[in-house]
């Protein structure tokens, strides 16, 4: 199997999973009970806790603990919104976020906030300075992603944070969920004050992710209950995934340190091979790309699906665009919103790599994506 | 050019005579400690200054390390150049254009220690002044109240330029004013005054009193959590837990209610002190503050101390509790004092303590228990943790992380 579909999801690194087995047999207690079983499962909670902070450089009581990156996402921009109403309605985000940003923003939008979308240029960015003009004295939250998850063009996030720096009442959301353990980002420099993070991108599980809460940022919790996650996120504590996520980050950012040139060598053996195919139209950006993101379009109508299910008989796993989006017949928005037109918006394929793949993978990938365009031009013509 | 070293100036042990070596010693050894995760640096130390060679290492998490460290007035990023004019201005102004310096005002105080040199120290400050305003824009000078002070020091050994102070933690290095023993309840106020304790040069071993099952696992797990944050500043540090339940029984079931607050507290302190006797340390620190509850009047004060001539130290004693509190917040102690576990402190108060407690009357009613053998149990089965900054008391989950 060659698995080319890590933005989907990544395949769990096998300590996380003994991780997890062990937390949920043994240390199943709820972390509220106060017998000894909750105190453990409360340790194993504050220790993860402790180190995912330590990791990302920054404070214990500013990680809060999340279902993933859906709910971290909605609940950075509604917890603002509404803690915030009074002071301002309005919030800039850009036009090629993850559909976790961009639906509570149109669900916004129905409760009287004003939102504005600013474009990219034609390689999947904004500026800084966009987001300058985009300012207004009801400004109250600033949404921009780190890393673009259809073809990973890196967001100036620092330049941004600078720029807030100036506006104390903006609050500065980054949805970090495609950046973490791959590009860098130094949080406390770049001036972030809502951080997201999914534990199933970094070889962690599904059901755990980060909300990073910076001090002295309030929000109004989505979930009211129990008062747990310092009374901003209520509901029992998914300790095994989250002790598990504690591991996975651990692990990948010790690859990171080891292997990230490796990565970058991977990424550009691929774009090498790639351009040299005819059929095939780059649209991941040259340069302020990710290193594990290469998003292309078939050309001549070929259609996208068709190719992804012609390399899963190969056991070569990619993706149309996004995987949240892929079961939807719709262009590509990233690619729409970087002006590449309609057709090549539609033809979309995104590999996506992770510390796991190699060099060796892709003389075979590439043979099999030739013959399954092969294949599709027969039919096309 | 980049800073390549870090100049330490020493705290208030520059006012030491003879003996001011052990205390540089001792502060070189306390730095080494705290930086032993950062192999590759190099720690030079005279009578007046330490330097830090980085060597490659980064300076930030260094910095933030040395905050923490007692002993250090303040401490600067440097640059060493040798004693050469345009050397010595190449670098000042390097160390000028690694801050955002755009917009803001400078001077240049040059000090000539090395009189062999042949600028002094007028001079050099015009001539690499000029030299940093020719080479900057944005940048300009006020010799009265400048943004960047850009400090060069000739000396023997070559020339230091530094830009930008950073307070340190002042006070004395940990275990130049000898050893006492803290006793710690999990409020608020003794891991403060413990930090406090350990401020003026104090090696401390804390002294927990635990009373299961009335107390739970989770008041003990909470002491240990503080003596972890406490370790930021002492290193290593013993926790003494003394098994306190039948001690305290005893006295709920034989003093009268209004007294056994007083007997208790005497027979903690008769404790430590036989702990503090075979830890061989020289005082007792407590994290009283005059009149704050019935056990901390003077009355009280006085009847608790009869059972010991040790020296008690109380570093609150005429401290407001929001002071204490704010302190707590800075030293990160103050969120783990305000979990909600029971103490031994707090489980058997009784409903109104006496707060002019008779020395006389404490004595009859001791007179009628014989606390000793059940006070030398606790001592005999006290049970001791050493702790330091990497501390995880659960070590069956190491294999998890």
């Amino acid at each position: 199997m060659i698995y080319l579909d890590n933005s989907a999801t990544t395949k769990p690194f096998p300590e996380v999973i003994d991780s997890f087995v062990t937390v949920a047999t043994k240390y199943f207690g709820n972390p509220s009970s106060l017998h000894e079983l909750g105190m453990k499962s409360e340790r194993l909670l504050t220790q993860a806790r402790e180190q995912i902070a330590a990791a990302l450089k920054v404070k214990p009581s500013e990680i809060v603990f999340t279902s993933g990156g859906t709910e971290a996402n909605n609940f950075a921009i509604k917890g603002v919104a509404f803690q915030y109403r009074h002071r301002g309605k309005h919030i800039i985000t850009t036009a090629i976020e993850h559909p976790s940003v961009s639906e509570p923003c149109q669900q916004l939008e129905q409760l009287g906030f004003e939102v504005t979308y600013l474009p990219v240029n034609e390689h999947g960015m904004v500026t800084a300075e966009q987001v300058k003009k985009a300012l207004r004295e009801d400004t109250i939250l600033v949404s921009v992603m780190h890393v673009n998850n259809e073809v990973g063009a890196i967001q100036p996030v620092e330049e941004i944070g600078a720029l807030l720096a100036h506006y104390p009442k903006t609050i500065f959301h980054v949805d970090r969920v495609q950046g973490i353990s791959k590009v860098p980002l130094d949080m406390k420099k770049a001036r972030i004050d809502l951080c997201t993070m999914s534990a199933h991108k970094f070889h962690g599980l599904r059901g755990a992710g980060i909300l990073y809460v910076r001090q002295g940022i309030r929000l109004s919790p989505l979930l009211a209950g129990g008062g747990q996650e310092m009374q901003l996120r209520s509901g029992t504590e998914n300790v095994p995934a989250i002790v598990a996520m504690a591991k996975a980050l651990r692990i990948a950012l010790e690859k990171y340190d080891k292997q990230i040139d490796y990565l970058h060598e991977v990424k550009q053996a691929w774009l090498n091979e790639l351009k040299a195919i005819p059929e095939i139209q780059i649209n991941t950006p040259v340069e302020h790309s990710a290193p594990h993101i290469i998003n292309f379009s078939l050309k001549h109508g070929m259609k996208p699906e068709v190719f992804v299910h012609e390399l899963a008989k190969s056991d070569i796993f990619v993706s149309t665009t996004s995987a949240c989006s892929s079961k939807k017949k719709a262009p590509s928005k990233t690619l729409l919103a970087m002006g590449v037109g309609e057709e090549r918006a539609e033809s979309g394929i995104r590999i996506s790599l992770s510390f796991e793949n190699t060099l060796e993978e892709i003389p075979i990938a590439v043979a099999a994506m030739k013959k399954a365009i092969e294949k599709l031009s027969e039919v096309t013509r | 050019m980049k800073y390549d070293r870090i100049l330490i100036r020493y705290g208030e042990m520059t006012t030491k005579g003879r003996n001011r070596n052990v205390f540089v010693r001792r502060l070189k050894n306390n730095v080494s400690k705290k930086l032993h995760m950062f192999p590759n640096i190099q720690i030079e130390y005279m009578r007046d200054r330490m330097y830090i060679l980085l060597n490659g290492e980064p300076h930030e998490p260094i910095i933030e390390k040395l905050k923490t460290v007692f002993g250090i007035h303040s401490f600067s990023l440097a640059m060493k150049c040798h004693n050469e004019l345009n050397e010595i201005k190449e670098t000042a102004l390097a160390a000028v254009k690694q801050l955002p310096y755009e917009g803001k005002t400078f001077k240049v105080s040059a000090r000539r220690v090395d009189k062999r040199f042949p600028y002094g120290s007028d001079e050099l400050n015009h001539e690499i002044g000029a030299y940093i305003l020719r080479n900057t824009d944005g940048l300009t000078v006020d010799v009265h109240d400048p943004d960047i002070n850009v400090r060069v020091e000739v000396r023997q050994d070559g020339t230091y330029v530094t830009c930008r102070d950073i307070f340190g933690a002042g006070g004395l290095p940990v275990g130049t004013s000898g050893k006492a023993m803290l006793m710690l309840s999990g409020g608020i106020d003794s891991p403060v005054a413990g930090y406090l304790a350990m401020k003026r040069g104090l090696e401390i071993e804390a002294v927990h009193f635990f009373s299961p099952p009335f107390t739970s696992e989770r008041a003990k797990q909470k002491v240990i959590d503080l003596v972890k944050k406490l370790t930021t500043y002492g290193g290593k540090i013993k926790l003494h837990i003394v098994p306190f339940t039948e001690v305290q029984q005893e006295i709920y079931k034989q003093v009268p209610d209004e007294y056994s607050l007083i007997s208790t507290r005497r027979a903690m302190l008769k404790i430590t002190d036989a702990l503090r006797r075979r830890q061989r340390a020289l005082a007792i620190v407590t994290g009283e503050s005059l009149g704050q509850v019935a056990s901390q009047t003077l009355e009280s004060m006085f009847v608790i101390n009869e059972v010991t001539t040790t020296p008690i130290l109380r570093p609150l004693v005429s401290m407001d509790k929001v002071e204490i509190i704010e302190i707590a917040k800075k030293i990160d102690t103050h969120d783990i004092s305000i979990l909600p576990y029971e103490d031994c402190c707090t489980i058997f108060t009784p409903k109104s303590p006496k707060t002019k407690p008779k020395k006389e009357k404490v004595l009859r009613y001791e007179s009628a228990v014989d606390l000793d053998p059940l006070i030398e149990k606790a001592i005999a089965n006290t049970e001791t943790i050493v702790i330091d900054e990497d501390f995880e008391a659960e070590d069956e989950f190491e294999q998890l992380f």
